[in-house]
């Protein structure tokens, strides 16, 4: 490549780079954007788009495309708790295949590595508090690698996803203004 | 009782704004959505509003000095060095106003002499022609044209030169019409005031919101920066409206006299205001970030939406207004915006509230939701499509 190319080439890069982090933070507040209003929004072509969506989606980036649902407004009753555990690392696998036998339950939401006091965060979600104890009490602690476990039932949701969910704001500006 | 007004008040024509705003509130209709407003949809960042409410608890609840908070001051300096290259004396070059349009008065004020001119190039900003009047002076207007995509040209400065102009106020990046200046414009504007030997009043209130390149300020041109009033605030780029905090940076001996009106009838900026501004202006340049992203996205996708309900639009690249042509249906914006309101129950202004070369045009401000734009543009195409099927 001559000086010209590279730069234009670098140019190119910098753009699509650019484009997904910005394609990133609109779907991550609304996956279900249109595709059409989305290059728009953009200001790009609708097949760069979808080309870029599918090839993040090959890479990995997006992993998925959830709604944001408060259950407490509907009449299904769900619990949801924070674990905190504390595990012994396994030689040669660290934390990895403890976390593997934790994640794998479909009642795992999430299950993260964390730094501090604890070794791993757990979110559970299940219908009553008994479900969740259960949980925690036969499946969880009996893990040969838990060394302990304390659950926190979440009362009450503020905000989720960057979602604040107790209160509705209204537009409380003037109708016209300079 | 004889005389009872000032003759010079009472003269001056209310604004046009106004009256559409008490066509809206006696509609009383909560089915009207509005693309009326020249203020930001976003509150103000958390952090921000937390410095305020910090300063409150610590019972900073004092005057500051008349120019303001030396630490604001100084910040304000450290951010036109980073952004526009300029080297401001945060003593004696800067003073702190309850926003910019306090600015623009005092300014005005500090500068004319009875009979001097000022030029005001329109579509602009409601409050230069009244201020201008109330300091003295003769305003001049100069009527931008949508050819140009609504900027100054050298040409128009110079052919509305006379020996009594004084000043120029440069409003760019522009409200009503969201057209902005580059660099090439502003210096051929530049060259003409310089030769002239006139001052520039720079309002650069929505600096931050520009969507092709950054914003240039004429007081960073050769030249430029000993006669120009750089005036900027927190308001839009912060969107901090309701906090009323601005600023002018200017030659030492104008900001001096400035100061003194400031003084007078002031006395300071809001307190609280000023601590929070330090905040902004130290942590908010992600914030700004995401709210131009933002707008920039509603922008694009009103402009596209015009294109494809064949509405004529210059591509305006700064503020948050588009400012489409309504010609083409043989009426004039007050008539287009009155029918709108009263059919399809949506306010945008009339572009004549900006001066008589708003005429067949209309502000349309994108500081909403995408999800408010939307319903406001299906109503649009709605009634374009009406007016377009009615025997002419
Ligand atoms: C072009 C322009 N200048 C100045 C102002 C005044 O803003 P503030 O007094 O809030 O700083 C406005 C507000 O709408 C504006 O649009």
């Amino acid at each position: 490549m001559n000086g010209n190319a590279m730069i234009y080439a670098a140019q190119a890069a910098e753009r699509e780079e650019r484009m997904r982090e910005e394609l990133l933070a609109v779907i991550e507040n609304n996956s279900r954007i249109d595709l059409k209003e989305l290059a728009v929004l953009l200001g790009a072509e609708e097949i760069d788009v979808v080309n870029e969506i599918a090839a993040m989606e090959a890479e990995g980036i997006i992993c998925g495309y959830h709604t944001l649902i408060n259950w407490e407004k509907t009449s299904i009753e769900k619990v949801t708790a924070l674990i905190e555990v504390r595990v012994a690392p396994q030689r040669g696998q660290g934390f990895d295949s403890v976390a593997e036998r934790i994640y794998k339950y479909p009642e795992v939401q999430s299950v993260y590595l964390i730094s501090g006091g604890f070794d791993l965060m757990v979110i559970l979600e299940g219908k009553t508090l008994r479900e969740v104890s259960t949980f925690v009490s036969e499946k969880l602690s009996t893990l040969d690698a838990v060394l302990s476990t304390a659950t926190h039932f979440i009362l009450k949701k503020y905000k989720d996803h960057g979602c604040e969910i107790v209160q509705k704001k209204e537009d409380e500006r003037e109708i016209i203004t300079p | 009782m004889r005389n009872l007004l000032s003759g010079v008040v009472v003269n001056i024509k209310p604004s046009g704004i106004r009256k559409f705003f008490d066509i809206v509130s006696e509609m009383n209709d909560p089915e009207v959505i509005s693309l009326g407003v020249g203020e930001p949809d976003f509150d103000t960042p958390w952090h921000i509003r937390d410095e305020g409410i910090y300063s409150l608890e610590k019972g900073r609840t004092f005057y500051t000095s008349n120019s303001g908070l030396m630490e604001l001051r100084q910040e304000i300096c450290n951010y036109l060095y980073r952004k526009q290259g300029i080297t401001y004396d945060a003593a004696h070059e800067v003073l702190i106003t309850v926003g910019g349009s306090e600015a623009i008065d005092i300014g005005l004020r500090a500068l004319i002499n009875p009979g001097d001119e000022v030029l005001i190039p329109q579509p602009s900003y409601v409050s230069y022609e009244p201020c201008a009047v109330l300091a003295g002076a003769r305003p001049v207007i100069i009527d931008l044209k949508a050819e140009n995509e609504f900027r100054l040209t050298a040409k128009e400065l110079e052919d509305a030169i006379t020996d009594k102009t004084k000043v120029l106020i440069l409003p760019f990046p522009n409200n009503p019409t969201g057209a902005i200046m580059e660099k090439e414009d502003l210096e051929a504007i530049a060259e003409v005031v310089r030769k002239h030997d006139l001052i520039v009043m720079s309002d650069e209130i929505y600096g931050e919101l520009t969507y092709k390149g950054k914003h240039v300020s004429v007081a960073s041109l050769p030249g430029m920066k000993e006669r120009t009033i750089l005036i900027n605030g927190f308001s839009k780029a912060y969107a901090m409206t309701g906090w009323r905090l601005g600023y002018a940076c200017g030659p030492a001996d104008i900001i001096q006299q400035m100061t003194k009106i400031h003084q007078f009838a002031i006395m300071c900026a809001p307190t609280t205001s000023q601590y929070a501004a330090v905040d902004a202006l130290k942590n908010g340049d992600e914030d700004i970030a995401q709210m131009r992203t933002a707008y920039d996205q509603r922008r694009r996708y009103l402009l596209h939406a015009f294109k494809e309900m064949g509405l004529e639009c210059f591509e305006p690249y700064g503020a948050f207004y588009v400012f489409p042509s309504i010609r083409q249906f043989g009426m004039t914006s007050d008539e287009f915006a009155s029918r709108f309101l009263a059919e399809e129950k949506v306010a945008v202004v009339p572009g004549t509230a900006f001066g008589d070369s708003g005429e067949g045009f209309l502000r349309i401000s994108y500081a909403y939701s995408l999800k408010n734009l939307k319903v406001a543009i299906g109503r649009l195409e709605r009634f374009v499509q009406k007016l377009r099927e009615e025997p002419s």
